[in-house]
């Protein structure tokens, strides 16, 4: 594990997600710690049904913890309400999202300049970021077209452009490859990779595709709802 | 921002494209049909109260039998001797008689049947010219000591009635016995009215062989309350008559009670159109709401990745009010256009058959105030659909697929 000395700008502690499925209950994270610091590119990798999905949801502010706590910045996010979290969401972390999720209607520029809507920024202003965005991500003569009329990894490139429209701490990428040919994959992979290393963001990134996590400087191996260490994988 | 939200609406939309159309068609049905229905009813309204007005609410008339609907039963009829009993009651000015009736009209071999009023001559033809609101066009007025002239109507005198115009100094005839016309009238708006001709009321009662009135009208003096007149007329006509009270058979009414009566039923009718198209709103709105709730099921995935990137709430509710309010609105508009040309066509029908005076409101507060109607019934139906989406947790709507 890798200490600058800096506070962790992640920190969950001893998580648990327990999911009620009927009269069932169905544990998706069992005590999870797991302690990420700025300027990390960590990847988290675990089999399928590991808990990576959730661990994902709860870095990235999307649900909170049935018990245990999750410290974004040092400020405990567990028992945040909605609306908070969404403000936190939107100016913290970047999303990407394994089916790219953009809005269907809108252009790769008008998606860009999405997440800046929601924090208020003035439409000059945001439409100059996400230009500039736009252009680092080499889709400068794609702003104007929709997203049916874009190849998978061109997409993924705007939703890219997109996660970083506020600026955020966190970059936050689930399966950012996995709905691309390997070809696209790596180039995907090389572009957060620079980020990582020219932009400084900190990147989180769960995926189960072992070449993949090779990107990252550090891995966190997720097995039935915890962390653990490579070899019990 | 609410620019910006206006602009995620319309692309929710554009996206549903014929489905918005559909959506928008139950609004814009029931916006037309109130807006042409208020439109129409205030026209009536006012055309009618505008009558009321010229006519002067000091006027009384005296119908025989209970009621206007009356006017043309076989009720026990009013005649020269009632008219002698109302002129000495209290309060009363002046009186009249007048006699209707359709007749045969003949000029130049044409022949027509059209209604012939007799006028009185003396003091009380002011009442009645008065509450026809006639003024002459061509020639002169009858006069006291006319017997065989005529002045004819608008129509008449303009070829609508004959396939000739009828000139000042032509003679008609009139159930077989010659006129001379003597004057025509300037248009008054009503068609009946305007295809008929006038004849001293001495002369029809001779010509049609008949001492009934359809009507006496009277005056109430300077400083009398006509209601009050109107009870005196009641009173001195049962007295001569030797009725007990309630058992009239003979009808008087002010001007005022006429117009509160007519009002009445317009009201009523007016009351009836607009609760129709406030169901047919109503099931508007239950379309809106219908295809909003839809809405928000397909687009739960992208509410999701809205929330993920920082929606709140408050913004998704907003982004769904919205696009529901503009659905009504458009709808609002796209009715508004449509009711008024259909009351606008309305008034056009109208006209075309010579009544004048029906004028469809276009008064900015129906038009506005249909279209923010509208705006509202929209954005309430989707009050409930946009909350659900509000509240759709980010992970599950992220996962749904």
């Amino acid at each position: 594990m890798k200490d600058n000395g800096k506070q962790p700008i992640i920190k969950l502690q001893d998580v648990w997600k327990i999911y009620r499925m009927g009269d069932v209950e169905v544990p998706a994270l069992r005590g999870m710690t797991l302690e990420i610091y700025p300027e990390e590119f960590v990847a988290i990798m675990g089999p399928s049904g590991s808990g990576k999905s959730t661990a994902m949801n709860m870095v990235g502010c999307l649900d909170v913890p049935t018990k245990g706590h999750i410290f974004l910045d040092n400020k405990d996010i567990s028992k945040m309400k909605e609306s908070d979290l969404a403000q936190i969401r939107g100016r913290k972390i970047g999303f990407i999202f394994q089916s790219f999720n953009l809005m269907q209607n809108l252009t790769a520029l008008e998606n860009v300049m999405l997440p800046m809507t929601f924090q208020g920024i003035p439409r000059a202003k945001r439409e100059e970021r996400a230009k500039r965005l736009l252009k680092l991500v080499g889709l400068e003569d794609r702003m104007n077209h929709k997203p049916t009329e874009l190849s998978g990894g061109q997409q993924q490139r705007v939703a890219i452009a997109r996660s970083l429209s506020n600026n955020p701490e966190v970059v936050l990428a689930d399966e950012p490859t996995g709905n691309l040919d390997s070809k696209t994959g790596v180039e995907v992979m090389e572009m957060l990779k620079t980020l990582h290393e020219k932009e400084g963001k900190t990147i989180i990134m769960v995926t189960h595709d072992k070449n993949v996590g090779d990107f990252a400087d550090r891995i966190a191996y997720l097995k039935d709802g915890r962390c653990c260490d490579k070899e019990d994988i | 921002m609410l620019a910006d939200y206006t602009r995620l609406a319309l692309t929710g939309i554009k996206q549903k494209g014929i489905r918005s159309l559909l959506t928008m068609m139950g609004i814009f049905i029931g916006i037309a049909m109130v807006v042409s229905l208020i439109s129409l009813g205030e026209g009536l309204q006012n055309a009618m109260l505008e009558q009321f007005e010229m006519m002067g609410t000091n006027v009384i008339m005296v119908m025989p039998g209970a009621g206007i609907e009356s006017m043309f039963g076989s009720a026990v009829p009013v005649t020269e001797h009632d008219v002698d009993v109302i002129k000495k009651t209290r309060g009363v000015d002046v009186v009249g008689g007048l006699v209707t009736k359709i007749a045969k009209v003949e000029y130049k071999d044409e022949i027509k049947y059209s209604w012939v009023s007799g006028f009185p001559q003396d003091e009380g033809r002011k009442i009645i010219e008065d509450m026809q609101q006639m003024k002459i066009e061509t020639g002169r007025d009858l006069r006291e000591g006319d017997k065989y002239k005529a002045i004819v109507g608008y129509m008449m005198a303009h070829g609508d009635v004959f396939e000739k115009e009828v000139n000042v100094g032509d003679n008609i005839m009139i159930n077989d016995q010659e006129f001379e016309v003597v004057g025509s009238l300037e248009r008054i708006g009503n068609p009946d009215d305007d295809s008929s001709a006038l004849i001293p009321l001495e002369t029809a009662k001779e010509l049609f062989e008949t001492d009934e009135y359809i009507m006496i009208m009277a005056r109430a003096k300077d400083g009398f309350d006509s209601e009050v007149v109107a009870e005196n007329i009641k009173e001195e006509l049962r007295e001569d008559r030797d009725l007990e009270e309630g058992d009239e058979n003979f009808a008087v009414q002010t001007m005022e009670q006429m117009k509160d009566s007519y009002m009445v039923v317009i009201d009523l009718v007016r009351i009836f159109l607009i609760g129709l198209a406030a169901i047919s709103l109503l099931v508007g709105g239950v379309g809106i709401m219908n295809t909003m709730y839809t809405s928000v099921i397909e687009r739960t995935n992208e509410i999701g990745v809205m929330k993920a990137i920082g929606a709140k709430n408050s913004d998704i509710m907003s982004i769904f009010l919205i696009e529901s309010g503009i659905l009504g609105a458009v709808g609002g508009i796209i009715g508004c256009a449509i009711g008024l040309s259909i009351s606008k066509s309305v008034e056009l029908a109208v006209k075309s058959q010579g009544i004048e005076y029906l004028v469809a409101s276009t008064s900015p507060v129906i038009i506005f105030g249909a279209i923010a109607f509208a705006f509202v019934v929209g954005a309430l139906s989707g009050a409930l659909p946009a909350r659900q989406a509000a509240k759709l947790k980010p992970v599950d709507a992220l996962r749904y697929e």
